[in-house]
């Protein structure tokens, strides 16, 4: 491109504050924190289950986990490259609260407090300008919970895991692996051994949640890995829209992200659950990172249930998520709206895995994988009609944008159908940011980073249009950040 | 306004324009016409600011260096290009980008942005000169547009940023008679006294609407004859074929 030096000057002040943000999640806060020493065995375990004065029948699945671990081998299948991790040298226990119990919200560590206004986060319940009830998780452990009062009027349970096994162990013990087996692959396995907390969240029948519920995870401390557990339960009828965002401090080593979600949608019930992933990628050379190795799946087990994932996935040195449904009811639907980027040198195996069984099941997935700098990504997806599913329809859109010549981005539909009448319809398209758009904005006035910003939110607005308002700015602005310097 | 001199421009070691000679005044129109291939988009091109060319000579372009200044500077200064092939950009509004587009050359030039009330009613006043609907303002920048409906788009996007220096790229193309009437009825009334417009066209035809002050015709790289709006008429007899002697004289083999 012509003369670079002069084009920077016409980026609007946002857009170059943005930019010199970098990684603006960066900051490390001075906590109080109280950890385990590393490596993992089944003293570790117990210790942790200790911890959190768990009831034996939760230490035993721990236990039954971990032996199972032990028997496993990390896949190997996706399209990543990373060198073997260490799983003795992790620490699987960090809890940044101080020992006293908190009982209201003023009393949390001013320094967590701090850290959440740094985020733009708060967890102060009079300001009630934002009408999103947040979970706030650092590390290992859930650090404060609003709004929770309000809720309980609906009767609905928004509170961190360890509290609902105390409060709620009938829930947790019928619905806990119950859409991720302990034994279901080699980072569930993991985590559930060795999950320190995460959010629980219950919705009773007919109830339409009265807000937004949000988690926000925070790793802070160093070589810990996060292990969160979330379970949501969506009773017959009922409604709740679930938000959940991430970030973590730049940090040269690598750290281990392996999260496990499930979600219950019973009769009529809907779950929306979104996700704004932005943990720290490693730097320009691919130094540092989160490892993200996450296992999501929703359980539409009722009659005309509905959950829909919508994510975007901007940050991790590596991300390997697919998040997808069991359409075990009949009408019900899944759908999975996806915008990921990888940039620098991040690489990104991800996609989702519908499962028809139940009868006329519905399932969409919209995937925008969007490569630049020297960034790999792969979108990796299955369908799968089975014998009961009757009538099952399916479709798939996988578009990938690449950004200069050294990122790659690959395609690896799966579609297996075992029914006569399923449908299952793919689309898919690569394209580049074409010069010719490029010129075509610049010829208008539009500096070239402003364009390609504008063209690459053009792309994903089809899933940005099913992020709640606040979060679709949010993701934009994202897109924008990890974007910058990847032209010219 | 305008002053090209001896310029030449090769791709891949192929010389597309061989010398070209070229002077605007505000408020002329000049018209560009010639064969396929004689260079012509290629001009329109280099004076944008398009990259992949290796250049020799001058543009002058109010006392500025043209060439030296990005496709975005060009544009802050006042230069327009509607485009032969406007491309798609799906997922963005025609009217963001729009007052996108505005509002980095209101920023470039010291003036203060609009908000999304004041552009839309400029927006709307502006698209009544090409007669478009509405609607087009909240479909995707040319996205699923019919040939007719970019080229109007383009104009629309003219009137809206008000260029000095307007470069028109065969918007003839493709167009019915009506559709052909309507942009040329909109180009004519953003013709004004400070502002000057190179039409670049293949056919006399848009000459009947657009009336130019000068015509020239290209080929092989080079202006090879200049005259007024009767020499398309002439082009129109003759055919490009005509010319050659001219190409003969300037050492040119076709």
């Amino acid at each position: 491109m012509s003369a670079p030096t002069t084009t920077t000057s016409l980026i609007s002040d946002e857009v170059r504050e943005l930019a010199n943000q970098e990684y603006q999640y960066g900051f490390v806060t001075d906590i109080e924190t109280e950890v385990a020493p590393r490596g993992l065995n089944e003293e570790i375990i117990r210790l942790i289950s200790a911890k959190k004065k768990e009831p034996e029948w939760l230490l035993e699945w721990r236990l039954k986990a971990y032996r199972h671990w032990l028997t496993l081998t990390p896949p190997t299948w996706q399209h990543v490259s990373y060198g073997p991790i260490d799983y003795q040298d992790i620490i699987y226990y960090a809890d940044p609260r101080p020992k006293k119990q908190i009982s209201s919200m003023d009393e949390v560590d001013p320094e967590l407090r701090e850290m959440f206004n740094k985020l733009g986060i708060s967890l102060g319940e009079q300001e009630r300008l934002s009408g999103v009830a947040v979970d706030a998780i650092v590390d290992s452990v859930s650090v404060a919970t609003t709004f929770k009062d309000k809720l309980a009027k609906v009767g609905v349970i928004f509170c961190s895991f360890s509290e609902a096994v105390h409060e709620h162990p009938e829930l947790v013990r019928k619905y806990l692996g119950s859409v991720v087996p302990y034994k279901d692959n080699f980072f569930a396995t993991l985590n559930s051994a060795v999950f320190t907390d995460g959010s629980f969240c219950y919705i009773p029948k007919g109830v339409r949640c009265p807000m937004e519920l949000s988690t926000y995870f925070r790793i802070n401390a160093a070589d810990t890995g996060q292990f969160e557990r979330t379970l949501i339960i969506a009773e017959e009828g009922s409604y709740v829209s679930y938000l959940e965002g991430c970030t973590a401090p730049m940090r040269d080593k690598n750290q281990l992200h392996a999260a496990v979600v499930e979600l219950v949608a019973l009769d009529d019930a809907q779950i929306k659950y979104s996700t704004v992933q932005n943990w720290y990628p490693g730097d320009a050379n691919g130094k540092g990172g989160i490892y993200n190795f996450v296992t999501k799946r929703g359980m539409a087990s009722g009659r005309n249930s509905k959950i829909s994932w919508t994510q975007v996935e901007t940050g991790s040195a590596i991300t390997w998520k697919y998040p997808g449904v069991i359409l075990k009811g009949d009408n019900s639907v899944g759908e999975f709206y996806s915008v990921a980027l990888t940039a620098r040198r991040q690489q990104a195996d991800t996609g989702s895995k519908m499962v028809h069984i139940g009868k006329n099941t519905k399932s969409t997935i919209i995937s925008k994988g969007i490569s630049a700098g020297h960034g790999q990504m792969t979108y990796r997806g299955l369908v799968d009609m089975r014998k009961s599913a009757v009538g099952a329809r399916n479709f798939t859109q996988c578009d990938s944008l690449l950004i200069g010549k050294d990122c790659a981005s690959n395609t690896f539909p799966y579609i297996e159908v075992k029914n006569q009448t399923g449908q299952v319809e793919h689309e898919a398209s690569t394209s580049k940011i074409g010069e010719e758009q490029l010129l075509y904005c610049r010829q208008r006035g539009i500096p070239e980073e402003e364009a390609v910003s504008m063209i690459v939110n053009g792309f994903c607005r089809e899933v940005f249009k099913m992020l709640p308002m606040e979060f679709a700015v949010e993701a934009q602005k994202l897109l924008t950040v990890s974007l910058e310097g990847s032209v010219g | 306004m305008l002053k090209i001199k001896e310029l030449r421009a090769s791709i891949d070691n192929k010389e597309i324009l061989r010398g070209v000679n070229l002077e605007l005044k505000a408020g002329e129109v000049h018209a560009i016409m010639g064969p396929n291939g004689s260079g012509k988009s290629t001009l329109a091109s280099v004076l944008i600011g398009r990259d992949g060319y290796e250049l020799s000579g001058s543009v002058e372009y109010e006392g500025q260096d043209l060439l030296a200044l990005s496709p975005e500077e060009r544009a802050a200064a006042g230069v327009f290009l509607a485009f032969q092939h406007p491309v798609e950009i799906p997922g963005v509004g025609n009217a963001y980008f729009m007052r996108t587009a505005l509002n980095s050359l209101r920023r470039h030039r010291g003036q203060e942005e609009l908000d999304a009330v004041d552009f839309l009613s400029l927006a709307q006043e502006r698209m009544k000169l090409v007669e478009m609907d509405p609607t087009f303002m909240n479909r995707s920048v040319n996205e699923g547009f019919s040939g007719g409906e970019k080229k109007r788009n383009e104009i629309w996007q003219m009137a809206i940023l008000e260029p000095k220096f307007a470069i028109l790229d065969e918007t003839d193309s493709g167009l019915d008679i009506d559709a052909l009437r309507i942009v040329a009825s909109g180009v004519n009334a953003l013709r004004s006294e400070g502002r000057a417009m190179l039409v670049i066209t293949h056919h006399q035809r848009l000459l009947d609407f657009i009336v130019p002050d000068y015509v020239h015709v290209m080929a092989a790289g080079q202006i090879v004859r200049s005259g007024d709006k009767n020499l398309a008429l002439e082009l129109e007899e003759t055919g490009y074929a005509g010319l050659t002697p001219s190409l003969a004289q300037v050492g040119v083999a076709l």
